[in-house]
């Protein structure tokens, strides 16, 4: 586990990741896409395409997911009209965005050399991303951890709490792969900045 | 990207003109969001200096909040969807 880096000449954004490490960004990222498409962000769904696209309507409400409220909070404090106006105009953009973002990291690691399915022992994948790519991969990484913390429900100064849980408890290891994007997106917002 | 004319306030009679920027964005602490990504997003969105941007981050980091932005109300809501799709929460509101 080494973290990004700039390669100096090429000036791409690299890192090296064990086959399982790849799996395991593939994973929570597929989770992620599935938890956005899942939950409706128009309120009624429509099977004519022609209506669908007429439909520009957006949610107004809160999304009931504890997740999808954090990634998609409201925009005024104490003005729920103001707010769901402009969830209204902003939530599908901003889903579609976040989506896509995830998709960009499958379809990087795959096309890295992640296979659909894992089951080869020692396989290094070696990603190399531009700055656009870059950029994609450390926001995403953002939608993550903010969607692991909500699950684990992270609060500030509650390290001693996470580290004394033993080794075998699986909020345990959910946190340590917290921490895991954690330092992925540190190392990435580092390299992006040489 | 964020020097676009203000058009609307062009419109308004000399001595007659609204404050200048009755709108502000905040952003809010949360327990995730690392103090790298917070100062490089700042940079990056509203081109400030890393010096400003780092003053931003810490404000948030410690006093729970901080105003990153002042104009227009159009100009806030860009501002505040710019900020969550990169997860930080924002608001905006009236200038106090």
């Amino acid at each position: 586990m080494s973290g990004f880096t700039r390669h100096r000449r090429s000036k791409q954004v690299i890192a090296t990741f064990t086959g399982f490490e790849a799996d395991l960004l593939r994973s929570l990222a597929s989770q992620l896409v599935e938890l956005l498409r899942n939950e409706a962000a128009a309120p009624v769904e429509s099977t004519d395409p022609l209506e669908a696209m007429l439909d520009f309507d957006g949610p107004t409400q809160a999304p009931d997911d504890p997740v999808l409220a954090r990634l998609f909070p409201s925009a005024y404090h104490g003005d729920e009209e103001a707010s769901s106006e402009f969830r209204r105009f902003t939530e599908g953009g901003l889903r579609d965005g976040k989506s896509r973002a995830a998709c960009t990291i499958i379809d990087d690691l795959e096309e890295a050399g992640l296979p659909p399915l894992l089951e080869e022992d020692g396989l290094m994948i070696d990603v190399e991303l531009d700055e656009d790519a870059a950029h994609t991969w450390m926001r995403s990484f953002t939608d993550l951890r903010l969607a692991l913390a909500t699950r684990l429900g992270i609060e500030d100064g509650d390290e001693d709490y996470w580290m004394q849980l033993p080794d075998d408890d699986p909020r345990a290891q959910a946190h340590d792969i917290y921490e895991w994007v954690g330092y992925l997106q540190e190392t990435l917002v580092l390299a992006l900045q040489r | 990207m964020e020097v676009e004319p203000d058009l609307e306030q062009e419109q308004v009679p000399e001595g007659s003109r609204r404050p200048a920027t009755p709108w502000i964005t905040i952003v809010w602490n949360d327990p995730v969001n690392l103090m790298s990504y917070v100062t490089y997003v700042f940079q990056k969105h509203f081109g400030y200096s890393k010096k400003k941007a780092e003053k931003l981050m810490m404000e948030v980091h410690e006093d729970g909040r901080s105003v990153v932005s002042s104009g227009s109300r159009e100009e806030m809501e860009r501002d505040v969807q710019a900020m969550h799709e990169y997860g930080l929460w924002a608001t905006l509101q009236k200038q106090e």
